[in-house]
């Protein structure tokens, strides 16, 4: 990489600017976004989801279909060739055309999933595709005019995780039908934005000579990845929190209106959480090496207890602490909920806490 | 039996087949209540099993990651002495009290370590029994095929009219990524090893990792040195300005190499909104591995560190080195050299202050304290006055201006080289503003100075850490192992294939996944419908009763 004097990069002035105007333009496609998901939320109808794309259950998580355990439910298997391949009990023996049809019985305990849909919500998916697409141009123009990778600083970051966490969240709405977390992963990000664009944003530069090295694309570009999965599953794990209440309220025979009574299946929402710190964690686990492996390039030790790393190591321990959770009885549901969002309350604190109150290696803010 | 629901009530699972289940054994002392009227060995055996359990586990977690906080919001030795020093200086009463609880001292404190320790005893204790479990999983034949393949999580069935010996051979095609066993009129396999083996390994790796970062602890090294341009460095005790070993380290016995600083650049951004930041440092260098032995070079820049002999030498700095020509009051020239100043911490315009110490000049001894200004300028300070400042961090237009005392320097005690004892001196007067080349007159015929020009000069960090590759590799694995963990799915599969009434052969194929995944599911079907479709077409399995096509 060619590390140019801010002079001599005046003609990149205008893809600077033009990166600006895409910070404004992604916002508000964003918010739009966030204002149709949430009307899809509060309005639309709670309706089943399809059992074949649901989030899988995790590794971690037992298998609850023990034989003669809860119902057998139907999973609709992708292309079941035949008709007849229907699902029945203990399966009759095929005696249709060929004689050798399938007749498959499935059992498990795919939950009663369902969510708020609305064809708003749809639209709101498109919304979010085009805010990615400016986010990434956004991205794209100030790597462009820096002539380097466009994470250095806070405001870099921010963008940067905002991109990412929408990718998750896109990837959840189009694989697992997920698109009822839009509100909630829409929020923090939008919010971040904003303190982004208002507070934290800094001219396109060049960078100090610590963050002169190829770690920086490998070690930052994974952290931005893993926070943006656990952004998501952070999301996922409040929603489930409210889900559950609005569960255990029905359950106690209350009546439950609004909002809360249209919120996602538990279950659903807890497979989510889940899935993206099963996809986060050793993405984390990752950054964590490489930040080791460029500490000791560039401090002389790779690991040193600096604020960062410190929290780093804290946020890493309560992730692996919500994986044991589900494997321990009597930690699963509300409480490895808990351990989630804990988690991603340390991630948002190593983050803005460690970057504005204590002074280490890292502040670079 | 469990419900529906097994999220709440900690209902174990059991899966039909006598597999090492997930968490079992590990879970099975978390509620064990104490026992009542034991032996020792009880006792023992009673706390072991707390200890190694999963929720003892995850206590310790918790406690770990609670435990790191103070050290995040206190000033750690480790990290900067200096905020401690200052700490105390800020918190007279406080201070004593934390530091009974090592709270400045976090990571090496008895209590952290307690903690770690428990965890990795535990974890000892949790992952051999199960890794031992697994080593016999993997030897022992995948378990016989149960009778009715009917009530497994997924299951199909159909007929064809192929011969059930040529279905298990298709069978075994099939289920090629599976371990297979035959059991009378079925196939039983087991595929998913990976899974645990990939816990197993993780969980060990963490273990490697502690005891690299102890192994680099007690036998590493760490030592500080500041090099000007044109000097030289050997790697001997006495050549580091401060010198940190390991427990364990060996100092009689460092590696042997040594190098010289040939030149060295610092470039700053020069205009516009980031002027003054730096932008790179160079220093060229020719070093050796041991005396006699061949001249290398190396280009060593913040994050590109000289690697030799085991050790690595790292840039942490930079700054001025000006250099001074003293002549006595006899006109002799007593001192000539370039003096490191150090720069101020918070000044961008990287103003240095040092001093120079002449003390065999005659007729009595010299010393100067001296300000650097990499670019000076004169400009209108705080109380209206025009004063000098650096206002820009390279050397573009240097200047120094000196004060100068003479008398005794009281050399015989061990002092700073970056500080003055002025106690027994007399101050001489103030310089004005040298550039290079300029000389001061000292007044009453002491002798002159003259500043020549200046050098860069680098402060570098030694560090000889043992425990870098082992712990690298045992990361490494970590992640590989977590992968596996995370994403194989361990699964048994069964295929059975039995002459039916009519004549045709009745094929059953049924799944089981240790971990509940619609991915399974659709793999048992994709699996059971090539198998069918495999047989359609086999011409071998033109039995009775296929003859319509
Ligand atoms: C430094 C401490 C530890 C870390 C970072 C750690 C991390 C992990 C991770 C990331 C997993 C994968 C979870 C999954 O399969 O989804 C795991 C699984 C597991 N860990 Fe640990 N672990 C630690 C200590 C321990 C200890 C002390 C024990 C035993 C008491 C333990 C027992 C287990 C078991 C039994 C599993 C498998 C869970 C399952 O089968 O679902 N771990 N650990």
């Amino acid at each position: 990489m060619v590390y140019q004097l801010a002079a001599e990069t005046a003609a990149d002035q205008g893809l600077a600017s033009y990166s600006d105007h895409l910070i404004i333009a992604m916002i508000v496609a964003y918010a739009v976004a966030l204002f149709l998901f949430a009307l899809e939320a509060a309005y639309g109808r709670r309706t089943a989801l399809k059992g074949d794309r649901l989030v899988p259950v995790g590794a971690a998580a037992p298998a609850a279909a023990a034989p003669g355990a809860g119902g057998s439910s139907t999973v609709d298997l992708d292309a079941v060739p035949e008709p007849g391949g229907g699902t029945g009990g203990d399966g009759g023996t095929g005696g249709d055309r060929d004689g050798d049809d399938l007749s498959v019985s499935v059992r498990g305990s795919e939950p009663q999933a369902s969510a708020s849909r609305n064809v708003l919500g749809a639209i709101a998916v498109a919304v979010t595709g085009v805010g990615f697409l400016l986010n990434l141009a956004q991205i794209v123009t100030r790597g462009l005019a820096a002539d380097r990778w466009p994470w250095g600083n806070m405001f870099e970051f921010v963008v940067a995780i905002s991109l990412c966490s929408v990718a998750a969240f896109l990837y959840a709405a189009l694989r697992y039908q997920a698109r009822y977390l839009g509100t909630f992963v829409l929020l923090p990000v939008v919010l971040l934005l904003g303190i982004a664009a208002r507070w934290l944003y800094t001219e396109t530069g060049p960078l100090v000579p610590a963050l002169h090295s190829y770690w920086i694309a490998i070690h930052v570009s994974a952290a931005i990845v893993a926070t943006g999965a656990f952004m998501v599953s952070g999301a996922a794990a409040i929603t489930y929190l409210l889900s559950h209440r609005t569960e255990a309220k029905r359950a106690m025979g209350e009546r439950v209106a609004g909002i809360a009574a249209k919120l996602p299946s538990p279950e659903l929402l807890d497979r989510v959480s889940h899935r993206f710190v099963v996809i986060a964690f050793p993405l984390w686990t990752f950054a964590i090496i490489a930040g080791a492996i460029w500490a000791d390039e560039a401090w002389g030790r790779f690991w040193g207890w600096d604020p960062k790393e410190v929290w780093s190591f804290i946020t890493w321990v309560i992730y692996a602490a919500y994986l044991h959770a589900r494997a321990t009885a009597g930690w699963k549901g509300t409480r490895s909920a808990w351990i989630g969002v804990l988690g991603f309350a340390a991630l948002m604190f190593n983050f803005f806490g460690v970057n504005y109150m204590f002074s280490g290696l890292h502040s670079y803010a | 039996m469990a419900t529906t629901s097994t999220r709440k009530g900690g209902k174990k699972r059991t899966d039909g087949t006598g597999g090492p289940a997930a968490g079992d054994g590990a879970d099975a002392a978390g509620g064990a209540g104490a026992p009542g009227g034991l032996s020792p060995l009880g006792w023992a055996r009673w706390a072991w099993r707390i200890l190694t359990s999963m929720r003892t586990a995850l206590i310790l977690l918790f406690l770990l990651a609670l435990g790191a906080i103070p050290g995040s919001m206190l000033p750690q030795r480790v990290v900067s002495p200096d905020q401690v020093a200052q700490y105390y200086t800020d918190n007279p009463s406080l201070a004593p009290w934390l530091e009974r609880f090592y709270l400045f001292d976090v990571y090496s404190s008895p209590w952290y370590a307690a903690i770690y320790l428990l965890l990795f005893v535990s974890l000892t204790g949790c992952v051999i029994p199960r890794a031992l479990a697994h080593l016999r999983l993997v030897r022992a034949r995948p378990p016989k095929t149960p009778r009715n393949l009917g009530r497994m999580p997924y299951s199909a069935r159909f007929t064809t009219g192929a011969e059930p010996e040529r279905v298990l051979e298709q069978g075994r095609s099939v289920f090629k990524r599976y371990r297979l066993e035959r059991y009378g009129d079925s196939l039983s396999g087991e595929a998913g090893y990976l899974r645990e083996a990939g816990n197993v390994i993780f969980h060990i790796a963490l273990l490697g990792l502690l005891v690299s970062l102890a192994a680099g602890y007690a036998f590493g090294y760490r030592g500080n040195m500041l090099v000007v341009e044109g000097d030289g460095f050997a790697n001997t005790l006495t050549s580091y300005d401060s010198f940190y070993p390991g427990v364990a380290a060996d100092q009689d016995d460092l590696a042997p190499f040594s190098f010289t600083l040939d030149s060295f650049d610092a470039k700053f951004v020069e205009d516009g909104g980031f002027s003054g930041q730096a932008e790179s440092f160079a220093g060229e260098m020719t070093y050796k591995d041991h005396p006699g032995g061949p001249e290398r070079h190396h280009t060593l820049e913040v994050n590109k560190p000289l690697s030799v002999g085991g050790v690595q030498v790292y840039l942490l700095g930079h700054a001025y080195a000006p250099e001074f020509e003293v002549r006595d009051g006899e006109g002799e020239v007593v001192f000539d050299q370039p003096v490191p100043f150090l720069p101020r911490s918070e000044d961008p315009g990287k103003t240095a202050d040092g001093v120079v110490k002449v003390p065999d000049a005659l007729p009595e001894g010299l010393g100067f304290e001296g300000v650097f200004l990499p670019t000076a300028q004169e400009r209108t300070g705080e109380d209206g006055e025009p004063e000098l400042a650096s206002v820009f961090p390279g050397a573009e237009d240097p200047a120094v201006t000196l004060t100068a005392y003479s008398g005794d320097l009281g050399m015989r005690q061990a002092q700073s080289v970056y500080q003055l004892d002025t106690s027994r001196m007399e101050e001489l007067g103030e310089s004005g503003t040298l550039r290079p080349g300029d000389t001061w007159e000292l007044p009453d015929g002491a002798g002159e100075v003259t500043f020549t020009g200046y050098k860069d000069f680098a402060t570098l960090q030694m560090t000889h850490n043992p425990g870098r590759l082992p712990a690298l590799l045992s990361a490494s694995l970590a992640v590989l192992g977590l992968l596996g963990t995370l994403f194989v799915r361990p699964r048994r599969a069964w295929v059975r294939a039995s002459a039916g009434p009519d004549g045709r052969t009745v094929v059953e194929v049924a799944g089981l996944g240790k971990t509940e995944s619609t991915a399974n599911g659709q793999e048992f079907h994709r699996l059971a419908t090539e198998l069918r479709d495999r047989l359609r077409e086999d011409p071998a399995a033109d039995g009775p009763a296929s003859s319509k096509e």
